[in-house]
């Protein structure tokens, strides 16, 4: 126990403290993190749930039986396409969700995370805890959401799984990027701001992400196809699509990991750096 | 000499900024013993929490060497706070966690085992007189509870050294106490604490050392008792008058054990030598000068300030 390690040196004779183990107080953060999200767990579901619910309800199960059917993509139809792009969205909104809004607070009103940053561990790690655990939360997202536009569509939805490997690390390399997308997003954004992020960033985000339609038909308008390259949410829109959907036109794995690997790197390092900036002077 | 639990040398930390930044702290020594409660003492932007901020690896030292339990904090800032215990000035609790939470993964922050960190919060919410607090959140605290936990989260893991800044400020009289009682006690039990205030009362009655800061700089440190007799007065005396006029502060400065006459905005400041007889003298002195107020004390902390920086502390 303890007690005995910390008081058996008299205080005349000051040890200087050991090196701390830096995977201990990391998995003490993320033992918090745990705490706090399965206590907000409702809420956590609810927030999941909602885009795509109402989503799929909308356009695949209303639609259809009032007779405004969306034509599909050679043999798929509008629900195949959507779900490997809902599931997307439910992916990298954690980023945002769980990341970067409370981490905006944290940083600049509340001061909550004070305690964490005085815990013995270098502050990067510190940082890239966040990342990692939100990777948790975003699969976690991922398996609520996947059920709902799964079952839910009226019109029949064609998902073959070709490579469980392919699928998982597709979504281990999307929540990554959406964690690392997050962190930055939260370092740099003020609270205030938060509502502008959403219509200025996420909601291009969302609509030019290749969640509504796949990316080989934006072929047509040849610009938007070369801009839509900038957006992380595409290869994951991709990804699942070709992990989840893969009779649907997609991008070449090659493509899609390349990306997910480089944004995932790039936006925990911009992130990090980032976190670094705001927490220390 | 024995190592020392605080040693600061030379520190200077300059903000960026336009105009070539801001300098908050400016060649600032400090050695703090091994179980000594020393106080920085200095109005708000003297560079008090800066200094703590380097101390407690949050600000990058400009230049100076700082060792914190012989740990270098600016070469090993991870090593350095396991050895230290923080309290901030922005009352930080974990909101989304209960009291217990935030003492309990506190322990494990610092790699303490389930178990002994589960016993660690529930002693430590006992000690604090929390107990009855144990699951509720501390967005519900009162400022003197919300402190209370704050300084229990911050010994929890049983640091060596204690960094409180500006611990009392914002609170009333007696939650100020009672942090006092519980500071008192961590240092009974020979922890060294390092904290910072603008309260004189505080850094008299509670601290065994005093550093007053001011503009960056350590303008003298001593113990509090030491401070006061180093003005060489064994009393003050403020003068309030309608209306300042040359001839009465000739007269002030004439009277019998008056060694200082310093202009204020009511009036006058006297140092003297001893309280004995003073009261009636400036009495006598002042007729005829429209007298409103005076009152005689013996010097503080603030009569050091003042001496020392020609202005008061609390502004």
């Amino acid at each position: 126990m303890s007690t005995t390690e910390t008081l058996a040196a008299p205080p005349q004779a000051p040890a200087a403290p050991a090196r701390p183990s830096y995977a201990r107080a990391f998995w003490g953060l993320m033992l918090r993190d745990a705490r706090l999200l399965r206590r907000d767990l409702f809420s956590f579901v609810v927030r999941t749930i909602m885009n795509p619910l109402f989503f799929v309800f909308i356009f695949t199960d209303i639609m259809p039986k009032i007779g405004q059917n969306f034509s599909g993509v050679g043999a798929a139809n509008f629900a195949t396409i959507l779900v490997p792009g809902l599931v997307a969205i439910a992916i990298l909104f954690q980023g945002i969700m769980a990341v970067a809004m409370p981490l905006s607070i944290e940083l600049s009103g509340t001061h909550e995370i004070e305690d964490r940053l005085m815990a013995p561990l270098p502050i990067a790690w510190t940082a890239f805890e966040k990342i990692f655990f939100s990777v948790f939360q975003s699969i976690l997202a991922a398996l609520v959401v996947f059920p709902m536009v799964y079952f839910i569509p009226a019109t029949p939805v064609h998902v073959q799984v070709a490579s469980w490997w392919l699928l998982a690390v597709v979504i281990v390399l999307s929540s990554f990027t959406a964690g690392a997308l997050g962190l930055t997003i939260g370092t740099l954004v003020k609270p205030q701001q938060i509502g502008m992020i959403f219509a200025v960033v996420v909601t291009p985000i969302i609509f030019l992400g290749c969640v509504y339609y796949p990316w080989a038909l934006l072929r047509r308008v040849k610009w938007l196809q070369i801009a839509t390259l900038a957006n992380p949410l595409v290869y994951v829109s991709e990804g699942l699509r070709a992990a989840l959907t893969p009779a649907v036109p997609h991008m070449p794995a090659w493509a899609f990991l390349a990306a997910l690997v480089l944004s995932a790197a790039g936006f925990s390092w911009w992130g990090i750096a980032g976190f670094r900036r705001r927490v220390i002077n | 000499m024995p190592q020392a639990a605080i040693e600061v040398e030379n520190l200077v930390k300059r903000y960026a900024g336009p105009g070539g930044g801001v300098l908050a702290v400016d060649g600032v020594n400090l050695r703090v013993a091994q179980g000594e409660l020393f106080g920085l003492l200095g109005p708000n932007g003297a560079g008090k929490s800066t200094t703590i901020g380097v101390c407690t690896t949050r600000v990058r030292p400009t230049s100076g060497r700082i060792r914190v339990g012989g740990v270098d904090v600016a070469a090993e800032p991870p090593r350095a706070r396991a050895g230290m215990g923080v309290v901030t000035q922005f009352r930080a609790l974990d909101r989304g966690a209960t009291a217990w939470e935030n003492l309990y993964f506190h322990c494990r922050y610092f790699g303490w085992p389930a178990a002994a960190s589960r016993r660690r919060a529930d002693e430590l919410l006992a000690q604090f007189q929390l107990a009855d607090r144990r699951d509720a959140t501390p967005e519900a605290f009162s400022g003197g509870m919300a402190q209370r936990l704050q300084i229990a989260r911050a010994v929890a893991h049983r640091p060596r050294v204690l960094f409180l800044d500006e611990p009392t400020a914002g609170l009333d009289p007696q939650s100020r106490m009672a942090v006092w009682d519980l500071v008192r006690g961590l240092r009974a039990e020979g922890m060294t604490v390092l904290l910072t205030t603008h309260y004189i009362e505080e850094a008299e009655r509670l601290c065994d050392q005093v550093a007053i800061v001011d503009h960056g700089k350590i303008l003298v440190c001593d113990t509090p008792a030491r401070l006061k007799q180093s003005t060489g007065a064994g009393a003050v005396a403020r003068v309030s008058v309608e209306q300042a006029s040359a001839e009465l502060e000739a007269r002030l400065r004439a009277l019998p054990g008056v060694t200082e006459v310093e202009p204020t905005a009511e009036g006058y400041r006297l140092l003297a030598h001893a309280r004995e007889g003073l009261a009636p003298a400036v009495a006598a002195a002042a007729q005829g000068f429209g007298l409103r107020d005076f009152s005689v004390h013996e010097p503080s902390l603030e009569t050091i300030f003042i001496h020392l920086t020609g202005r008061e502390l609390r502004e």
